[in-house]
């Protein structure tokens, strides 16, 4: 019984210690002399590997889930013989919620669990410590590049995510379905708000962005420099961020919806 | 070189893809073409019961929307919801003698604002009052007000 205890509370201080190491290191790596010229180009490089080589899998996955909410909100709304309204649940459903959240998800395993997976390497192989040796900080060569390089390319995409979609939805309601297309965008148009529905969607996705980021970046830097060590580390950086941009999305929602 | 020159201008294209995609979410799916924000006046109308009109519900003439509901809240003399209505400079020939009406948009549609334009040759200026007014058709006082007339009728 005191053992279980113990252990309870044990885990309890482990998991403070990491939040204050991850912090710690975010901080460190991000709040100093910005140094453009190197940086710059650093993050540009970043940015391709991080948002670009993620565009496919946007683009596709944002093309497929537009046509499938597309047919079911068709099939749903027919019953009630309001098939006008698609443009506007379409648009609605993929500007607030789905753009900024599967984006986060699909990049939190495309490029996520890269960036854990090549830090974690880049440790295991000792290179982060022989930086170190040359006087060159880590955190600000390698860490704070890749930080700010997401934080750029998750709105990006997830922007790219709700046009790509939406237009999935509107090939599937107006041009298979046979939704007239003047009521689809007139409804769409009047019943979507930019403050409200699309800047908040932005806003949840460079969050999202934020925090995957972040928890990929410290897990690579945390990660105990073996084999074995680094599997985990990219397992443990998918399934966290995974979980965080579930839970932070009901919490931006609920703030958003309260009127904040 | 040439291949680091290559990736910046991948990057490039990639930025420029994502505003161009916000652009279509911001004109294409959330209709913001109306920039001229501020050439909007403001007049007031006193209801006696709003029903569940919302901020930002349209104010149309003849159907046409010509502005929309800024504010609402309830005068604590009179009791009545004091609508701020926000209307387009370009509609500044509304007679004095108008009248507002809370009108719902299909049958379980959102509630809007209809004004039936007067015959004065005084038109409505920044910070005038309607003094005409109709309250929103409640469904349940039109049900119950059928009910006890078809009872009395018994």
């Amino acid at each position: 019984m005191i053992e279980r205890i113990v252990n309870l509370g044990r885990v309890g201080i482990r998991i403070c210690e990491n939040v204050g190491r991850s912090g710690w290191m975010l901080l460190n790596s991000i709040a100093r002399k910005p140094d453009f010229k190197h940086g710059f180009s650093a993050t540009v490089e970043q940015v391709f590997n991080e948002g670009i080589l993620s565009l496919i899998i946007i683009i596709v996955s944002g093309l497929f889930i537009g046509m499938v909410v597309g047919l079911q909100g068709y099939n749903t709304l027919e019953k009630f013989g309001t098939t006008q309204a698609l443009g506007q649940l379409l648009a609605l459903s993929i500007t607030r919620e789905l753009g900024p959240v599967v984006t986060a998800l699909l990049f939190a395993g495309r490029a996520g669990s890269a960036l854990t997976a090549e830090i974690g390497l880049m440790k295991a192989t000792e290179q982060l410590s022989s930086m170190e040796m040359m006087a060159v900080d880590p955190l600000h060569r390698v860490i704070a590049p890749r930080f700010w390089a997401g934080v750029i390319s998750m709105p990006v995409l997830a922007t790219i995510f709700s046009a790509v979609a939406i237009y999935g939805g509107f090939l599937v309601g107006v041009k298979w379905l046979g939704v007239d297309s003047g009521a689809f965008w007139s409804g769409m148009q009047s019943n979507v708000d930019f403050r409200i529905d699309v800047v908040n969607g932005i806003i949840k996705s460079i969050v999202f962005g934020v925090v995957v980021t972040w928890i990929a970046v410290y897990q690579g830097y945390d990660s105990v420099p073996t084999s074995e060590g680094i599997s985990r580390a990219t397992t443990r950086s998918v399934v966290y961020s995974s979980l965080a941009v579930l839970g932070l999305d009901f919490l931006l929602t609920a703030m958003m919806l309260g009127g904040w | 070189m040439s291949k680091k020159r290559g990736m910046e201008l991948m990057v490039g294209l990639f930025m420029i893809a994502g505003f161009l995609a916000f652009a279509v979410l911001a004109i294409k799916v959330s209709g913001l073409t109306d920039f001229h924000n501020g050439a909007t006046f403001v007049v007031e109308a006193n209801f006696t019961n709003i029903g569940d009109l919302k901020e930002r519900a349209p104010v149309t003439i003849a159907g046409v929307n010509i502005g929309r509901v800024r504010s609402i809240h309830l005068d604590p003399k009179t009791y009545k919801a004091v609508v701020t209505l926000e209307i387009n400079k370009s509609n500044d020939n509304i007679p004095v003698d108008s009248t507002a009406n809370i009108f719902t948009a299909g049958l379980l549609g959102a509630n809007y604002i209809s004004i039936n334009p007067g015959f004065d040759d005084q038109f409505l200026k920044n910070g005038d009052v309607i003094e005409n007014t109709n309250q929103a058709l409640i469904l349940q006082n039109i049900i119950g007000q059928i009910m006890f007339s078809l009872k009395n009728k018994k």
